[in-house]
């Protein structure tokens, strides 16, 4: 029941949805927009220096989206969505971390908190077993 | 990342990771003051363990080398929060100032010591008890929030902010690192023995179940009894780990292939397992001739009485009631009364059994303990009463909501003539 070293396959992957105000960033100047990204990005080169950084991107705004579905038989496109609430998804961070402690230590350092932004904090569904099935299923189609 | 390191090295770094994380972990929480930059620090010390080692070696004591690497990662983390925190300058000076003076405290009592503070401090009675139990198992025996979250049916979600709230309240209660005063001692250790028996507890009692992580939770508690034992062995500590071993010695005889439980006078003996049994005494026997015992050493000797009778008739039943008699007397619980009561049957029959049970629930404490209730019908069916025994079972039967209980209940009533 021991975890591993990061480094070691011991870890478990944690999708970090960072959420913003948009009003609030677009009413920054200049200086102090810089002085957050520097910081954010400090701290994540940090978090690749030692392992925990497992991807991430940032995100455009939502009004540049577009959404797919499925309607009458067809697919579907509109814009956005336009999101309604103040709070935007601003980017992704997928982070290695051992449990869900050591992910909630490692983001509540994360120099973007300070900013007024969040952060939501998810484990990555292990879908190996679901998928092995699927395989399984898959295959005694095409064998018949 | 280092990108090549040779395989031979990662089985070395993994298995110092096994083995001294705990250790590290321990000590970094006391110089540090903190055991969430300790247990980063600790982190970082390993990864750099692994882009450093390739070219320059494994030291030739590498438990040294990582604290002291862990202490200078602690120092950096520190200065970056300091930038947009100032509350961390401070602590950066103090960690700077008390400098290499750390290397030189490098003996191996200091580092016993050290896991023993960890354990204090995780069971400091000024934690509520569930987050005692979580932090404990997460930074003593070094389990994921998951693993623990799994163990008692909660959410990882929730697991993970008890460790945090927990954390964060030894942090703002100065809560510090170290061995308790004589004076403290007794209760202090009360606190972690109360940790360390409802984490075996929540495993035993799933036991019969098909939940075998929650099983293994009567392992990690044994382990952490036989540390607790090693780095403080006061007889209720030695008490606590003997009755943990001779409960577990019944583990395999208690549940049948199909999960159902078995009751004690109906298991059969060889399967108990000798060797735990022998253990289990042997601390017993150390814990009574302190004359200094208390609640746990009276409990493991009851279970030792038990260990050693060939069969439930052959069972010393007047040592087993005088036992009761002593546990009572240091922890007057509406529960030892009802197991005296039941071992009052055993010597005296059924009748004065009952007796003593009614008495019991008399005081209305037990009057929604299921236990009570099955073992009052037991009663009832061992006088041949069959009316009041179903209804006594089927009042327990409403109490329970475990699958395993519930369905030996189940089949208690149908055996019923």
């Amino acid at each position: 029941m021991q975890a591993l070293p990061t480094q070691y396959g011991g870890t478990i992957k944690y999708i970090c949805l960072g959420y913003y105000d948009k009003g609030k960033f677009d009413g920054m100047t200049e200086d102090q927009r810089n002085a957050m990204f520097d910081l954010c990005f400090e701290y994540d080169d940090h978090l690749r220096a030692n392992g925990h950084w497992a991807g991430g991107e940032a995100l455009q705004p939502s009004e540049t989206a577009l959404t797919l579905h499925w309607k009458n038989g067809k697919v579907a496109t509109t814009d956005g969505p336009y999101a309604e609430t103040k709070e935007q998804l601003g980017g992704i961070l997928v982070l290695e971390a051992r449990d869900m402690n050591h992910a909630v230590q490692l983001i509540a350092q994360h120099p973007a908190l300070t900013y007024g932004n969040s952060f939501e904090i998810r484990p990555a569904g292990d879908m190996s077993e679901i998928i092995k099935q699927s395989e399984q299923r898959r295959r005694k189609v095409t064998a018949r | 990342m280092p990108q090549n390191v040779p395989e031979e090295l990662s089985r070395i770094i993994e298995t110092l990771y096994r083995s001294e994380s705990g250790r590290i972990l321990a000590t970094l929480a006391r110089l540090l003051g903190d055991l969430e930059i300790a247990e980063e620090a600790m982190h970082e010390a390993f990864a750099a363990a692994l882009s450093v080692w390739p070219t320059s070696g494994v030291p030739d004591n590498p438990r040294p080398w990582l604290i002291s690497t862990a202490r200078f990662k602690a120092i950096d983390t520190l200065r970056r929060r300091a930038r947009f925190d100032a509350s961390q300058d401070e602590l950066v000076r103090y960690l700077e100032a008390r400098g290499s003076s750390v290397e030189g405290s490098e003996e191996e009592d200091t580092i016993e010591d050290d896991r023993l503070r960890l354990i204090f401090t995780c069971c400091h009675p000024s934690l509520p008890l569930e987050a005692r139990v979580a932090l404990t198992l997460r930074e003593v025996c070094r389990l994921a929030t998951e693993e623990i979250a799994k163990a008692f049916l909660t959410t990882p979600s929730t697991l993970a902010q008890r460790i945090v709230r927990a954390k964060a309240k030894i942090r703002d209660s100065s809560i510090r690192y170290e061995v308790p005063s004589p004076q403290q001692l007794p209760e202090r250790l009360d606190a972690v023995l109360q940790v360390i028996y409802l984490v075996f507890n929540e495993g035993y009692s799933a036991a019969a179940g098909a939940k075998v992580t929650r099983a293994e939770l009567t392992g990690e508690a044994i382990r952490l009894g036989r540390l607790v034992s090693e780095l403080l062995p006061e007889p209720e500590v030695l008490g606590l780990l003997s009755l943990m071993l001779l409960q577990e010695s019944r583990r395999v005889a208690r549940t049948s292939q199909t999960g159902e439980l078995i009751l004690l006078e109906n298991q059969v003996r060889s399967l108990w397992n000798q060797e735990q049994i022998a253990e289990g005494v042997a601390l017993l026997e150390k814990a009574l001739k302190s004359h200094r015992f208390g609640s746990y050493t009276l409990q493991a000797a009851i279970a030792a009485v038990h260990a050693e009778a060939e069969s439930v008739a052959m069972t010393d039943w007047r040592q087993i009631v005088a036992l009761y008699d002593r546990l009572l007397q240091i922890q007057p619980s509406p529960v030892v009364r009802l197991n005296r009561a039941v071992a009052i049957a055993m010597r005296d029959g059924p009748e004065a059994g009952l007796a003593h049970i009614d008495a019991v629930l008399a005081h209305g404490e037990l009057a929604n303990y299921y236990l009570a209730h099955s073992a009052r019908a037991e009663m009832y069916r061992r006088l041949g009463r069959t009316t009041e025994a179903r209804s006594s079972y089927g009042k327990a039967l409403e109490l329970t909501q475990q699958e395993p209980e519930r369905r030996f209940l189940q089949e208690r009533i149908r055996q019923l003539k």
